[in-house]
């Protein structure tokens, strides 16, 4: 029978998370919230009244310090009761928590016979209308995508407190369903009709290769033989979709695409940006480096490694989770950091965690206006996403080094996710190369940790489209921090042991796509669903392989081995479950017990799909060129709206709630300076604890630069991802980078006419790619992409503008040679890095004056690698106190960020800026000139400072004061003349949430 | 001089066990060893082999119910393979004369116990408890300590000031009434505490105090002493680096001063 066990705080606790609730509503909604009280609710099945009492009285589920408990509800005089709990089949995380611990508290043998769901209620004081409260309810407390909420008045409660029991439980009887789906006598209407209705994504040409291969008589003979009919299964066709996904697959990057420039009037075919341009470069980047290649794997596995030290390597991986946190950002950014947290475990052998990156594109949080249908306003997103990294980074004990949120208003149509995770592989593991893993003919198929669910269905296929308002919430999921950890402390400790041959991670696509990649070490497996841990029952086998259920692992485990992996696993409360043997049969071979499910030759699931063609055309957009005018009394108080900019703004909301300490390595933290306020450029980490060399982790975003030219902005994102890395100290000759583009879907159709336009953004952003990472000797390890980055939805189409975040992964000797932005001494001289162009387009000031500029930063790698080498021997050297780099708002920017962080003041002498060519004092204030840094250098090391840089452009522009005044002077015209403290305050007022 | 053998424990959702073990390891410990909670149950490692156990901070069970709310529920009514009761198991660690060192989640889990503050050793009888910081958030800063030199602890003897980082969301002490309040001052279990760095005070004031925390209390510790739990991580600052402001040449005593002063007190048994 379902009983309720409520718990509230004891009268005079204070209600910290009501009170954080109530401003939550009144900051969302404007209402006059008095004041909030919450109740947490457990929805208990499977116990006796004398069980019951137990839990209660012995206090399992709740604290008697706190809280009081009961099996009614409690009394209360709120005008309103509002209660949210999950729908049936959504992970809820505490009520798993709670199943455990009342099971341990009854000492049950078996957990299963109980259920517990939880619930928030939530006990509001003040005077609203039945609509106001459903409101608070469907726009603040609830998402209804994932949970239901119920309310009752104040006289409602009076007359019958509380809620009816509710169990989100999901019904469903064992299911060994297999559909045979009529392909032979389809139309090409009704196959098209059957990928839409079933989120399959597959194009018509797809189709038609899936049917000509069922038409293949030698196919039809191998499978009469297993049992299955001639036309495919359901789930066959399902695993080609989601293997063939532009998600899985990336198409586009390997189609070949007739490029034409009109520019130039040239064409060209290209086959394949990813060979071409990615993997193309870091090849001869490879070559270049010769004796010093410090790459391991590239491109082959869940996450690029290099070489560290002696006895380790490390290893990179970025991903992008940008449709589920759409539709929920809490699940959709948490099950994005979790996520990626497996490919670094699923590296190699396996790899320890080392740190969390993470960059955010939103539109303003600030947005004001009607939102499209199914679109979350900016700030709850903002909010969700923040809270799901916090959750999924803290929990898993992951510090998060580096990040940064990108504002711009396309991304209400869909906002970018970027999560990122380092990791260390022994260089031996068990005898063995601890970068390299393959499974072997015979080694048993494990599955580790989570269950499988309905949760994440078409996860792969429904990302590879662009979000509309039917969105299958089935591709929403919630991550289980806690329930990876546990299998994570499971797989290190059975890697040391050497109890398994290779191991990958359950992403998309689920089983098929982790068991598929693997069986092609083998070349074929055989898979028994039967065998699969489920959460709940009622699940077609098919949704059983295609689940993308989160904190699941799968590895092969050699026979010898099995008997003392599973006791280890059952021994650390991990839950693994053998599912069938890898084989060399050239066959996908899965069953469901013996009735068979799918049998694809592995040649045609992981090489059949046919190569897409694709036109590009690029015509150059026209700009206008404004010219920009500022009066020289008006410089003080541009420099301060320049600050509180939402893309220059201190970000220190979101990062004080990350951890970024964990593991005990923290050399350069994302927040610098006196007060700990000013803006870091790289994370830096020490990830062995008895050893002094470390891993630099910084990145490039410069969306705005697409409108002008994809080709410079691919070659300023590198750069300045290249440039944070070398401004606290990195090593230009040993760094590597990793690229994520996001891109809004780029196929001429006629959903998007502009297509060939959007592919020729496309191509010119990869030709700059494999130039300047040739040019910096900085390659590829590892990359991704998103392509349908679209919303369509009431009539509007909304496509962000083409992203790239590119990462960099550095490695330092001595983490005792970085440094930070803060100006630290005063009388060291202040010096800028590199010469100063006009170049306004797609900067802040122009966006802050709002006119239109034309000319944009271009990047002059010779000169910058020259630059950046001296910039890491001069840190080396002791000659540089403090390096900043110029980005986001430029010099202006850069150097009040450093005097703000170190509340030191300086004396900056404008006209001593090295310039390209004529330019007014607010240009050269916030021109966005690539390649530039702002360092300090201590008087006594002026000399061989200028040693180090003699022969490059480079000015000394005035000295770091003792008195707190900043101060910006053109020849006698003061133009900026400020306090530290105030320029502080200007930095951190705009996101003070 | 004893030999000083650590067990610092982990599984189920710890995660500082790597950098509490480095402390220990770089101040002297004859042996380090990290286990999950399950070598206990396996019987394959013993608390009474050891005479140092550090639980470290971390996210027991996700703070799912409360922090170390589940897994004080483990630990209570945890038998070993062999049938023996880990809580008895516990109690021979401590009556042999075993220092316990809880950090973050690790005193949360200590409190929630009932082994801090255990006021006329009434001990695992929960007594105070850990809960949401007034910010209602979760944080990662440093802050300045004060340890209390009139207290019993072991670990603190001889420091003064320290400055670490605190990361948590539930770091605010709330006493079961006045009077338990009263008695933490009284018998001075209050092991360290919040100060303004510039007057020295135990200061209330946030983000100075983190939390909220009545009386600043950061740490507490047991009548005897060789308890401590506290929310701060001294064992994050185990390197110079490690310090916010370490390029700008600024340096403090390293947090591992604690777990150093309670591997010094048990060589001088």
């Amino acid at each position: 029978m379902l009983r309720r066990i409520e718990a509230g705080l004891r009268e005079g606790v204070v209600d910290t998370q009501g009170i954080k609730t109530a401003n939550k509503i009144r900051e969302a909604l404007g209402f006059d919230v008095k004041e909030v009280r919450q109740v947490k609710v457990f929805t208990v099945d499977g116990l006796t009244e004398e069980q019951l009492a137990t839990v209660v009285r012995e206090a399992a589920l709740h604290d008697p310090v706190l809280q009081d408990a009961a099996l009614s509800p409690v009394s209360s005089q709120a005008d309103w009761v509002l209660e949210v709990g999950f729908r049936p089949g959504v992970t809820d995380n505490e009520g798993r928590t709670a199943r455990e611990t009342i099971a341990i508290v009854l000492e049950l043998e078996d957990r299963e016979s109980v259920s517990v769901y939880v619930a928030d209620q939530y006990h509001i004081y003040g005077d609203f209308s039945e609509d106001a409260i459903a409101s608070i309810g469907r726009d603040v407390l609830a998402n209804e995508l994932i949970q239901r909420f119920e309310y009752k008045s104040k006289a409602d409660w009076q007359k019958e407190p509380g809620f009816a029991a509710v169990a989100a439980r999901v019904s469903g009887q064992a299911n060994d369903e297999v559909v045979n789906l009529p392909f032979s006598t389809m139309s090409d209407d009704e196959l098209m009709a059957f990928s839409r209705e079933n989120t399959l994504a597959l194009s018509l040409e797809e189709l038609h290769t899936i049917r000509d291969y069922y038409a293949n008589p030698d196919v039809v003979v191998e499978r009469v033989k297993t049992g299955l009919s001639a036309e495919p299964s359901d789930a066959e066709v399902e695993v080609l979709a989601q293997t063939w996904s532009e998600h899985c697959k990336h198409k586009i990057f390997a189609s070949k695409i007739d490029y034409t420039d009109t520019e130039t009037g040239e064409n060209e075919v290209i086959d394949s940006l990813y060979k071409t341009y990615v993997m193309g470069s870091t090849k001869t980047i490879r070559e270049n480096k010769g004796k010093e290649d410090f790459c391991r794997s590239v491109f082959k596995d869940n996450a690029g490694v290099i070489d560290f030290n002696e006895t380790h390597d490390v290893c990179i991986k970025v991903e992008t989770h940008n449709s589920p946190s759409a539709l929920d950002p809490y699940g959709g950014a948490l099950t994005g950091i979790v996520g990626v947290n497996r490919d670094p475990m699923g590296t190699g052998i396996g790899a320890d965690l080392v740190c969390n990156t993470n960059v955010f594109c939103f539109a303003s949080p600030f947005h004001k206006g009607e939102l499209p249908p199914r679109l979350l306003h900016p700030r709850r997103v903002l909010e969700g996403v923040r809270e799901g990294v916090e959750h999924g980074g803290n929990k898993s004990g992951v510090p998060t080094v580096n990040g940064s949120i990108v504002f711009e208003e396309r991304y209400l149509g869909k906002p970018l996710v970027y999560c990122g995770t380092v990791g260390m592989i022994p260089k031996v593991v068990a005898g063995k190369p601890g970068y390299e893993k393959a499974a072997k003919v015979g080694d048993t198929i494990v599955m580790v940790g989570g269950r499988i669910g309905k949760d994440g269905i078409h996860g792969a296929t429904f990302s590879s489209e662009e979000l509309h308002e039917e969105s299958p919430a089935t591709a929403v999921q919630i991550g289980d921090p806690i329930t990876q950890r546990k299998a994570y402390d499971f797989i290190m400790r059975a890697r040391n042991k050497g109890l398994y041959n290779a191991i990958t991670d359950n992403g998309a696509g689920g089983l098929s796509s982790s068991v598929g990649e693997m069986a092609e070490d083998t070349n074929g497996c055989r898979l028994d669903l039967s065998k699969a841990p489920l959460k709940y029952d009622g699940l077609r086998p098919w949704e059983i392989l295609l689940s993308e259920a989160q904190e699941r692992m799968t590895l092969a485990v050699p026979a010898d081995k099995l008997e003392e992996f599973m006791a280890l696993a059952e021994r650390m409360d991990v839950e693994a479950s053998a599912l069938g043997e890898f084989t060399d049969s050239g066959y996908f071979h899965v069953t469901y017990g013996d009735k068979p499910v799918a049998f694809l030759s592995m040649d045609f699931l992981h090489d059949g799909v046919p190569q897409m063609q694709l036109k590009a055309v690029w015509e150059r957009p026209e700009h206008k060129d404004e010219s920009v005018t500022v009066a020289d009394a008006e410089q003080g108080n541009l420099l301060k709206s320049m600050l509180a900019r939402l893309n220059i703004c201190s970000k220190e909301y979101v990062v004080r709630q990350y951890d970024h300490e964990v593991k005990g390595g923290s050399v350069i933290k994302p927040m610098v300076g006196v007060k700990c306020d000013g803006p870091s450029d790289a994370g830096v980490v020490r990830p062995i604890l008895d050893s002094d060399s470390g891993i630099v982790l910084s990145h490039g975003i410069n969306p705005t630069l697409s409108d002008y030219d994809s080709y410079w902005m691919m070659a300023n994102v590198i750069d300045e991802a290249v440039r944070n890395a070398v401004a606290v100290g990195g090593d230009v000759d040993f760094m590597s980078g990793v690229d994520n583009f996001c891109w809004c879907d780029p196929v001429q159709s006629e959903k998007t006419p502009d297509g060939h336009y959007k592919l020729a953004q496309l191509v010119r952003a990869n030709k700059a790619l494999a130039d300047f990472c040739t040019a910096y000797g900085v390659p590829c390890i590892s990359g991704k992409d998103s392509m349908k980055n679209d919303y369509t939805g009431g009539g509007v189409k909304i496509s962000i503008p083409p992203t790239v975040l590119f990462s960099v992964m550095g490695v330092v000797k001595d983490v005792n040679k970085t440094t930070t932005s803060d100006f630290k001494q005063d009388g060291d001289k202040i010096y800028v890095l590199g010469a100063t162009a006009r170049e306004l387009a797609g900067s802040e000031v122009a966006e802050e004056l709002g006119i239109s500029a034309a000319a944009f930063p271009k990047v002059d790698a010779e000169s910058a690698l020259a630059r950046y080498r001296a910039v890491h021997k001069a840190i080396g050297a002791g000659a540089i106190n403090a390096c900043h780099d110029c980005s986001d708002g430029g010099l202006g920017v850069a150097l009040a960020e450093m005097a703000l962080a170190g509340r030191t003041g300086a004396l900056i002498n404008l006209d001593a800026v090295p310039v390209t060519e004529e330019m007014n004092a607010t240009e050269v204030l916030y021109s966005e000139s690539a390649s530039r840094l702002v360092v300090s250098v201590p008087e006594d090391k002026v000399e061989a400072f200028e040693e180090i840089f003699a022969g490059q452009a480079y000015g000394c522009l005035g000295e770091v004061t003792g008195d707190e005044q900043f101060v910006i002077a053109s020849g006698a015209t003061v133009l900026v003349a400020d306090n530290c403290e105030s320029l502080a305050q200007s930095f951190k007022g705009t996101l003070k949430f | 001089m004893t030999q000083v053998n650590t067990l610092v424990i982990t599984g189920y959702g710890t995660n500082c066990e790597v950098e509490c073990a480095h402390a220990a390891k770089i101040s002297g410990a004859d042996r380090v060893e990290i286990k999950h909670f399950s070598d206990l149950i396996s019987g394959d490692t013993s608390l009474t082999d050891f005479n140092f156990l550090i639980l470290p901070g971390g996210f027991l069970d996700g703070d799912d119910l409360g922090a170390a709310q589940a897994a004080a529920n483990r630990w209570r009514h945890a038998k070993t393979e062999q049938g023996e009761p880990l809580l008895d198991q516990l109690k021979t660690f401590f009556t042999n004369g075993g220092i316990i060192f809880g950090i973050c989640n690790g005193f949360q889990l200590l409190v929630k116990l009932g082994l801090l503050p255990a006021i006329d050793e009434l001990y695992f009888e929960r007594q105070v408890s850990l809960s949401h910081n007034d910010s209602a958030r979760y944080e990662d800063r440093w802050v300045h300590l004060a340890a209390n030199a009139k207290s019993p602890c072991v670990f603190t003897k001889g420091v003064e000031t320290l400055y670490i980082p605190v990361r948590h969301g539930e770091g605010k002490i709330i006493a079961k009434d006045e009077a338990t309040l009263a008695a933490l001052q009284e018998n001075n279990l209050i092991a360290l505490q919040y100060i303004d760095p510039e007057s020295g005070e135990v200061t209330q004031e946030y983000p100075m105090n983190p939390n909220g925390s009545p009386l600043g209390i950061a740490g507490l510790t047991d009548p005897s002493g060789r308890i401590l739990g506290m929310m701060p991580h001294p064992e994050a600052y185990n390197h110079p680096t490690n310090h916010p402001s370490w390029t700008a040449g600024k340096t403090a005593e390293l947090g591992t001063v604690l777990i150093k002063n309670g591997i010094d007190y048990l060589k001088s048994l």
